[in-house]
């Protein structure tokens, strides 16, 4: 075969984006999972449990599409590493939301009415940082395309910096939930503790999103 | 000349048919690989590409395929040392052509990347060394293609580098791309048409009535690098921003703005390739006839315009039997290169090669346009290359030169049992 046919490895920039894709909708789907736990719509959780389940699978398929295709020899315009560490994080957002929808689930969780509120504030955060984060993966086409110059790359750094802001509010969020649930932990009994857990994952969503951004930036850089 | 068919000796006919297959055949393989990086980025159609290559690749051919013509017809061997003994030299680029034809067909059926360019050098440097013995090798010429087997790939790498890179702040890093590209687009044609105007005319018409000087051959290629450029500027206009869809690049009507440039920058490389790799086909025709006609004992007759109309209309007849079934499948492997890389990358190589061309020095196209392709790459243009090529084109040199030159040494026998009174 000729050789400038062979020239052409397969870019992981696509299946990326992809997979990111997956695992933002996997994030979107803890949204009304956390709306019927305050509504105590216990009935819904194993439905809910299974979309995640599958977006998980799908967003792990594409994950191991894109390591089986990303050999040694491949001659990329960023480095395989940052590449590879930026995936296992967006894998991470998924497998959390996955954690999550399996816990409440299996202890039919229902939010106490204290919580209620900061809580939805906290997921919603949570989201709209996985949603950025995701805008910021599918400026890797246009990365490329300017051979990471210029305005594209000053435009991304900008989402970037958006993204570290919303990640400090999550932080700020989840501090807020976990005060509101140590005041009323006497009446949850040993539930604190798996409510404690819960709201750990729910945050560490958002600091996968905001690793996502960080290493972009090594990746730009490199 | 004892038996003679229509006039013309048999010997030319063999000649001249295996000049015509080595034609047919580099129409067959070759010329995909100059247009593929036009069609697979999307900028032509495999019809645009087909007539593009034909019309170029002919002019290439007939208009500036003299000089590497000549090096392959007499200058890898001392033509002065076949004085006593001419038919020899006969005998040899008849087995010089058989064995690269022979190499072309094996190697396409094997699925092996050989270099037409290397399988003819290797070829008449085989029977040269066999023939009259090693002294009878211009072991410099010898030296100085080789070493540009490794150069002109790096050079092609290396323009296209600072091509893209040019490209990047005239067009891509600015405010508004398109608008940018617009602007910019007139000037990068007015460039090509003038380089390769300027390299083509340089005393290089003589063979059409057309003599120039420095000066002359300057305003030439200015005035037709202007017409070219405003042509452009019309045609650029008229390109217009469409809306976008969810999900599409903002770069895509900037693209739009390039395939049409990259129409200017395939029709170099289809003309520089033709140029460049005629002689593969022609160079030894030329000698074999010169010899029988008892023309060329002191090098000086000229390669006659018949010869590169036979070597053109093979290539273009080549490209037709099977030349797009391969544009094709390699346009549809290199999708990965959007138009601006493709275009980076197609001039980068088409100057490498018209410059080896009028130096006459038989290069390998491929070679110089995976060099570019890579420089592109080198600037982050790119997503991923798949570094193996590299060491296949190391593969293609190992397996092109030591085997083109036994095999004209088999068929130098051959010929010369045949043929020898």
């Amino acid at each position: 075969m000729s050789l400038l046919g062979n020239l052409f490895g397969a870019s992981p920039i696509r299946p990326m984006q992809r997979h990111m894709q997956a695992a933002v909708t996997c994030a979107r789907e803890i949204l009304p999972l956390f709306e019927d736990m305050v509504a105590g719509r216990t009935e819904t959780f194993p439905e809910h449990r299974k979309n995640v389940d599958e977006l998980e699978h799908q967003a792990d398929e594409i994950k191991h599409e894109i390591r089986s295709k990303l050999p040694n020899r491949l001659f990329m315009a960023f480095e395989r590493r940052d590449m590879l560490e930026i995936l296992d994080n967006q894998d991470s957002i998924a497998d959390r939301a996955q954690d999550i929808a399996e816990l409440v689930d299996q202890r039919k969780m229902v939010v106490p009415e204290p919580l209620a509120e900061p809580l939805l504030d906290l997921v919603r955060k949570v989201i709209a940082t996985c949603e950025h984060a995701g805008q910021v993966i599918q400026e890797l086409d246009e990365l490329v395309e300017t051979g990471f110059s210029g305005r594209e790359v000053e435009r991304v750094e900008g989402l970037i910096k958006v993204l570290n802001n919303l990640e400090t509010e999550t932080d700020e969020l989840a501090e807020r939930v976990q005060r509101k649930l140590f005041e009323i932990e006497d009446s949850l009994g040993v539930g604190t503790v798996f409510w404690y857990e819960l709201i750990g994952w729910v945050s560490r969503m958002a600091d996968h999103a905001e690793k996502v951004g960080n290493r972009m930036r090594v990746l730009i850089a490199s | 000349m004892e038996a003679t068919l229509l006039g013309i000796s048999p010997v030319i006919w063999i000649a001249g048919a295996l000049a015509f297959y080595m034609a047919w055949g580099i129409g067959a393989n070759d010329v995909a690989n100059a247009m593929g990086t036009s069609v697979g980025s999307g900028s032509l159609t495999i019809y645009q590409a087909i007539i593009i290559a034909g019309v170029l690749e002919f002019a290439g051919a007939f208009l500036a395929g003299g000089h590497v013509t000549d090096t392959v017809r007499k200058g890898i061997l001392d033509t002065s040392e076949f004085a006593a003994n001419p038919e020899l030299i006969t005998y040899g680029m008849l087995a010089a052509l058989a064995s690269a034809a022979t190499l072309l067909l094996g190697a396409t059926r094997l699925g092996l990347p050989v270099s037409t360019t290397h399988s003819i050098v290797g070829a008449i440097v085989g029977f040269g060394a066999v023939s009259l013995g090693t002294d009878a090798v211009n072991w410099g010429k010898v030296a100085q293609i080789v070493a540009s087997w490794l150069t002109s790939p790096l050079m092609g790498g290396t323009l296209a580098f600072g091509i893209f890179h040019l490209v990047q702040f005239t067009v891509l890093n600015r405010d508004d791309p398109m608008d940018a590209a617009k602007k910019a687009g007139p000037f990068f044609v007015f460039a090509v048409f003038f380089m390769i105007g300027l390299v083509t005319m340089f005393k290089g018409l003589k063979h059409v009535g057309l003599d120039l000087d420095f000066f002359g051959a300057l305003r030439w290629a200015a005035g037709l690098a202007l017409v070219a450029a405003l042509i452009s500027r019309f045609v650029l206009v008229r390109i217009r921003p469409q809306p976008l869809e969810e999900g599409q690049s903002r770069f895509r009507d900037v693209e739009r703005v390039f395939a049409a440039l990259v129409i200017m920058t395939a029709s170099s490389v289809a003309f520089a390739h033709g140029s460049n790799d005629v002689a593969n086909a022609i160079g030894p025709l030329a000698a074999v006839v010169n010899n029988v006609q008892g023309l060329d004992l002191a090098g000086k007759a000229p390669v006659a315009p018949w010869m590169l109309i036979v070597g053109g209309i093979g290539i273009v007849i080549g490209l037709a039997t099977m030349g797009y079934r391969v544009i094709e499948t390699i346009g549809k492997r290199i999708t990965e290169l959007t138009p601006s890389r493709a275009f980076a990358a197609e001039l980068a190589a088409a100057t490498t090669i018209v410059l080896a061309s009028r130096m006459g020095i038989p290069v390998s196209t491929t070679h110089i346009l995976v060099g570019s392709v890579l420089g592109v790459g080198l600037a982050r243009g790119i997503g991923a290359l798949d570094a193996r090529v590299f060491g296949k084109i190391l593969l293609s040199w190992v397996a092109t030169l030591p085997i083109s030159a036994g095999l004209s040494i088999f068929f130098y026998f051959f010929f010369k049992g045949l043929l020898s009174p």
